[in-house]
């Protein structure tokens, strides 16, 4: 089950965890799961039309990934990034 | 309990409590720190609930709701959304605007948002639903113009009115697009901008007005007189006294030096007669800064048809902050309190009805709003 790495903006959803585990063979399967477990997780993380929000960064191992049908490989992480915002 | 401001910023919410004379105030710890907060609403028929629009930078729009004074909050279980797949793909970058509606219906509330949307929850803000009568139609793309049509950080729908004796007759405004009205609860909606300046599109051969298309800042329903709304527009101050559909320009009675121009307009809980703006530097480059560097608020208490500068206490020169339009507020208390928050952090307050004003929080991040309540 692939590792989720969890920004500092998004641990309010994840009782204060910086990685959690999820189930899924894609982006978008994660995505679903961490919802299930983490209500409110996945609309923080993508908009209603299911675009990337602009200031997350989605990686699947070392890869920058937009498209939530990109495969992740159960031994793979997935991290999410807060990418450069604020000021 | 004793009157509070309920202060939005740019970085958080922060909640001010006044003693019992309104000279004192205590100033809450922030909520939300580093969040960009733009309205922050006391439920005004139950006084207890509070509701709050956020946008974490990375996490994008939400509401929050606190049952117990803003002790604790919880996030809306489906916060305003587009439809997912919708033809246009909208997407909401940040929610603007909160309305509680009536007593008839004590768990409904709109949200407004960027970009133009109207939202609705009927359970207390815990999920809310797109208003598809104004958002899908079919003129609603004229209406809301194009990106040449928004603020600078996006496209506003604000000012949300609910008739108080018929929750089914709502107005709404947008920055830009005008004023609308519906009176079927939102099913339909037609432009009510008759006599409303334009002075940024050029006159119409025919020598007719454009229908929609202006830029209401804020509109203000009188609650003793439902029949009077207030609007401060980018190009002036206007009076509707409905039926009528045609706002008078009172603004043209202003000090010509001063100009017209300014986000918000409050009025007086007992007098629909009286009214407070704040005028903004329209010309140039449009600063939106006061005029001459020197703070002024003007009231009117003849409808309009005259206006009083209010400046003691504010800085004699050289101050260059700005007042949203959300960011001007006034108590129930006699005499009347008026309160507003500026874009470099501070929160002035008159318990005077404006004779004098002084500054009773400094060093806050810029104010987008500040609304009053008593909480039960």
């Amino acid at each position: 089950m692939p590792r989720v790495i969890v920004p500092t903006q998004l641990r309010g959803y994840t009782a204060g965890k910086d990685e959690v585990r999820a189930e899924g063979a894609t982006l978008d399967e994660i995505l679903v799961d961490l919802d299930r477990q983490f209500p409110g997780f996945r609309f923080r993380v993508i908009d209603e039309q299911n675009r990337v929000r602009r200031h997350i960064i989605l990686f699947v191992g070392q890869e920058r990934q937009e498209d939530l049908r990109t495969p992740v490989p159960p031994t793979t992480d997935v991290t999410i990034v807060g990418a450069l915002s604020g000021g | 309990m004793p009157l509070q401001l309920y202060i939005a910023t740019r970085k958080g919410i922060w909640i001010a409590t006044a003693n019992a004379d309104r000279t004192s105030w205590s100033l809450s710890q922030p909520t939300f720190l580093g969040t960009q907060c733009h309205h922050v609403v006391l439920d005004p028929r139950d006084r207890k609930t509070l509701l709050a629009a956020s946008r974490q930078w990375h996490l994008g729009p939400t509401v929050f709701r606190s049952d117990d004074g803003g002790a604790t909050w919880k996030e809306a279980a489906s916060p305003p959304r587009f439809p997912t797949g919708e033809a246009r793909g909208r997407a909401v970058d940040h929610v603007f605007w909160l309305t509680p509606s009536t007593a008839d219906e004590p768990e409904v509330w709109y949200a407004g948002t960027s970009p133009k949307g109207l939202f609705r929850s009927e359970d207390g803000g815990r999920s809310w639903e797109p208003v598809a009568g104004f958002n899908d139609h079919p003129e609603q793309l004229k209406w809301i113009g194009g990106d040449k049509d928004e603020t600078p950080d996006g496209g506003k729908l604000h000012s949300i009115i609910v008739d108080p004796r018929d929750p089914k007759h709502l107005y709404l405004s947008m920055s830009g697009g005008g004023t609308f009205e519906s009176t079927d609860r939102g099913a339909d909606w037609r432009p009510l901008n008759s006599g409303v300046a334009m002075d940024f599109a050029p006159p119409k051969d025919d020598g007719t007005e454009y229908p929609y298309g202006h830029d209401p800042h804020c509109v203000i329903l009188h609650p003793q007189r439902p029949d009077r709304l207030w609007m401060q527009n980018h190009c002036g101050i206007y009076r509707l006294d409905r039926p009528s559909d045609r706002w008078e320009r009172v603004g043209k009675n202003m000090p010509s030096e001063i100009g017209d121009v300014g986000f918000g307009v409050v009025s007086h809980p007992r007098d629909p007669d009286t009214a407070w703006v704040f005028p903004m530097d329209g010309g140039g480059n449009w600063p939106r800064t006061p005029i001459d560097g020197k703070p002024a608020v003007y009231v009117t208490r003849d409808a309009g048809a005259s206006w009083t500068r209010q400046d003691t206490g504010f800085p004699r020169e050289q101050a260059w902050w700005t007042v949203k339009r959300q960011a001007m507020c006034l108590d129930a208390g006699d005499p009347v309190g008026l309160y507003f928050g500026t874009t470099n952090g501070e929160i002035w307050a008159s318990i005077d009805e404006g004779s004098s004003f002084r500054c009773i929080i400094p060093h806050l991040p810029h104010v987008y709003s500040v609304t009053s309540g008593e909480p039960a």
